[in-house]
């Protein structure tokens, strides 16, 4: 009987429903703690160039503890379906809202750093319910987005090992426990390192992935971005300005990222002070943060305030800051070295969205090149870094279009 | 007469006292009390950064035992001044030797430092022969806080790089009425010494340094021929790998960082005692195994935090970083070699050091150079770590500039 409900309730296969709910007294000590914040003097220059800018961290501050309310965006994470089942050791949450359309193309969509789940939350409605968002029913997906191991609402690792490679093997395992023999795979920063990852794995079922944020830099190119240059000779206009996007990023906005690289636990900054995550977030590339920084100037484009609260919010209610840098550490000591842009060698279909703003606008000539089988190539005047969560429509439509050949 | 009064306090020298008030003292302590800890690392070792245990038993000491009203006391015994140099108020300790014929230095700390760093160096520079040294060993000396650490000043414009400083303490020397001098530093403070004797600051007779930052420009042409080199090549391209996150940061976006420097004591504790492994080891073995290493105990470790956390200098003293990088980046753009150093220049390598730089490195940098050793023991924070073998390093390295 024990051996019974063993296998009923307690499998290792378990798929449980999950709410979240937030004590009342950790967003109380949030608050507490946000409007206690011993701040720095104002930086030196009137542009970002040395970091977030007081005057943008004293305004989401004040947003933070007096307009903004968790609860909102709490209701709607349960008014989604939420789960957690244990993969190799670790639980990991993952909403998984299916088409009503029984031919839906399922999807693994996975969000990167400093992002969670809330940034695809508003593609749901249109990838599972097209027709109500005016598309067709044949471009209808049942989607499934996780969060990856230390983030969010998923367990935090508590011996290294979780890196893109094993992350990727783990999605194919979820997909594979949610009954989905064919899927494909979608994602943009970390989500993209670990959907290519997935589409090097080959795991049975994956048809082909779609990237926001492509690996497509060329070996020469990425040896001489690292080198700091020269620029090589004959490239062309949109390879130009790829190169200055990242030679920008390698020079000047990399700090974080060696810093999680390297010494992600030093970081107790961004467990303790809410201001000290909130600003080490937001700083995450130049576009982003201006982006972002706008918003607070009462102009927002593709992020709303509560969005980007909603984010950092998560981050802290969980006390993940330290545990998802440790990504970072992971893949930089644990996997062969190789750039976070650089080609992976993929032989499965491929579609790319290439947002100008993103921390460099792929290319369509590197995309041909790194993706030998490049079945949708679009690139964007408008958006940053975060596609779905700032340009959901032009996500969605890439999506449909890029995914229509592999149904 | 308006003329006469607005011009005095330009130059004026103030004495100063440290006094920090109860209530930054209690909330520092209701802070550290309610830190909201990360879950542990997930190695055993410090390859993922300050570990849980070294930072718990910082908080519990500093919360506990420790005493900022010592450190205070020890601080205000000696005369300590504040002035005005190019529009910045500098704080600086200035204790003159009772030795008439005493070498005037002038001494600079780096980051994570701050006076903190020299201060068991003040006897026996000051006073040898109470300290087994002869009354030719003395200096008078004086020792800055750099612009936006500890009590002097924050920049509120731009150009405050370590050339800046270096023109500045220059200026210091002469308000102080030394004419000849020499001047010794290791970190941010090597920097500082090296561009005052690059600029060929009026006054200067001659200089010291424990830490190569030339490195850092040319450290990929220097030679890798024989082992000392190439341990030291080694060191280098380990530091640029692992080791060099702080100082990106630091160097691109000082104020994010900031944010949490001032706010979260252990979040600053912990950006300052990750700076290079051997240092971070033996802080480490100080709180967590209670074996301090030379004076690197846990009480002048703490003072030094704490010494950050009530000045409230996290940021602009990142800001340092930022502004050097920034001059850095030009001075290779330019490619243009720096200029050359015509005074003396005493070069002591500490084996412990995040590039331990043999003598022909030393030399590579600085062609005719007067004085080098390497000592047997000491890293990074020579002065600080074995304030005697450091003392001992400086006589022996300006005895023939007397």
């Amino acid at each position: 009987m024990t051996q019974t409900t063993g296998t009923q309730t307690g499998s290792k296969d378990e798929i449980r429903p999950f709410k979240v709910n937030i004590s009342d007294e950790a967003l109380a000590d949030l608050k507490r703690r946000v409007a206690a914040t011993n701040w720095p003097d104002r930086e030196q220059v009137a542009d970002a160039s040395q970091g977030v800018q007081l005057e943008t961290m004293k305004k989401l501050a004040a947003y933070w503890t007096k307009e903004y309310d968790w609860r909102k965006i709490e209701a709607k994470l349960n008014s989604y379906p939420n789960f957690i089942t244990n993969i190799d050791g670790l639980d990991i949450h993952f909403i998984h809202v299916k088409s009503k359309n029984p031919n839906a193309l399922p999807v693994i969509i996975t969000h990167g750093w400093p992002g969670s789940i809330i940034e695809q939350l508003k593609v749901i409605g249109p990838l599972t319910d097209p027709v109500a968002f005016g598309g067709k029913v044949e471009d209808s997906f049942d989607v499934v987005i996780p969060s990856l191991p230390g983030y969010g609402f998923s367990g935090k690792p508590t011996a290294p090992g979780w890196n893109p490679v094993s992350i990727a093997k783990a999605w194919a395992t979820l997909m594979q426990r949610l009954g989905y023999t064919k899927y494909v795979a979608q994602g943009g920063d970390w989500g993209n390192a670990i959907s290519e990852v997935m589409a090097l794995q080959q795991p049975a079922g994956l048809l082909g992935i779609h990237t926001n944020m492509a690996a497509t830099v060329p070996p020469d190119i990425s040896k001489a971005l690292a080198a700091g240059g020269p620029q090589p000779a004959g490239l062309s206009a949109d390879e130009k300005r790829a190169w200055d996007q990242l030679d920008d990023f390698f020079k000047n906005g990399l700090g974080y990222a060696l810093e999680m690289n390297n010494r992600p636990q030093t970081l107790y900054a961004i467990a303790d002070s809410p201001v000290g995550l909130a600003a080490w977030m937001i700083d995450h590339d130049i576009r982003s943060y201006q982006m972002i920084a706008r918003s607070f100037d009462g102009k927002p484009e593709g992020l709303t305030r509560d969005d980007i609260l909603d984010n950092v919010t998560l981050y802290w209610v969980t006390n993940t800051a330290i545990s998802s840098a440790r990504l970072y550490w992971d893949t930089a000591h644990k996997l062969p070295p190789g750039g976070f842009f650089d080609v992976r060698g993929i032989k499965i279909p491929v579609a790319v969205s290439a947002f100008r703003e993103e921390i460099y606008q792929a290319p369509k000539s590197w995309a041909e090149k790194a993706y030998p089988k490049l079945i949708f190539y679009n690139s964007h005047e408008k958006g940053t870094h975060f596609a779905a969560w700032e340009q959901p429509d032009a996500f969605v439509s890439d999506l449909r279009e890029a995914f229509r050949s592999l149904r | 007469m308006s003329q006469i009064t607005a011009l005095q306090p330009q130059t004026e020298v103030r004495p100063f006292r440290i006094d920090i008030p109860e209530e930054a003292l209690v909330d520092l302590r209701n802070r550290i009390e309610a830190t909201r800890w990360p879950t542990k690392e997930l190695v055993t070792d410090r390859s993922q950064g300050v570990q849980l245990a070294t930072t718990q038993a910082l908080a519990s000491y500093w919360t506990t035992d420790y005493d900022w009203r010592k450190c205070e006391a020890r601080l205000n015994a000696l005369p300590q001044f504040t002035t005005v140099i190019d529009g910045v108020e500098i704080h600086f300790i200035h204790v003159r030797s009772e030795h008439e014929n005493a070498l005037p230095l002038i001494m600079t700390h780096g980051w994570p430092g701050s006076v903190i760093e020299l201060l068991e160096t003040v006897g026996p520079l000051t006073d040898p022969t109470a300290h087994g040294g002869s009354a030719e060993d003395a200096f008078h000396l004086v020792m800055p806080s750099l612009p936006g650490y500890g009590f002097s000043g924050e920049p509120t414009e731009l150009g405050w790089d370590s050339g800046r400083v270096g023109r500045a303490w220059a200026g210091l020397m002469k308000r102080l009425g030394y004419d000849r001098y020499v001047a010794q530093g290791g970190d941010v403070g090597a920097l500082v010494t090296d561009l005052m004797a690059r600029q060929a600051v009026e006054g200067l007779a001659g200089i010291h340094v424990n830490l190569l930052t030339a490195v850092l420009a040319i450290g990929d042409r220097l030679p890798k021929e024989s082992e000392q080199e190439r341990t030291a090549a080694e060191a280098f391209a380990v530091f640029k790998q692992s080791g060099f996150g702080y100082f990106l940061e630091m160097a691109t976006r000082p104020e994010t960082i900031g944010y949490a420097m001032l706010d979260s004591p252990i979040a600053l504790a912990a950006w300052m005692l990750d700076h290079d492994t051997d240092s971070y080891n033996k802080i480490a073995r100080a709180f967590v195994d209670g074996k301090p290493t030379g004076n690197l105990t846990r009480e002048t470790i703490v003072d030094n935090i704490t010494l950050y956390w009530l000045t409230g200098t996290g940021a602009s003293a990142a800001r340092s970083y930022w502004e050097d990088g920034r001059a850095l980046a030009a001075a290779l753009a330019s490619g243009q070699p720096p200029p050359p150093v015509s005074v003396p220049v005493g070069f002591t390598t500490f084996p412990d050091e995040i590039w331990a730089s043999p003598r022909s490195w030393v030399e590579a940098v600085y062609p005719g150079l007067a004085y080098f050793n390497a000592a047997e023991k000491g890293g990074h924070f020579a002065a600080w770590e074995e304030p005697q073998l450091f003392t001992s390093e400086l006589r022996s390295a300006f005895k023939s500039l007397r």
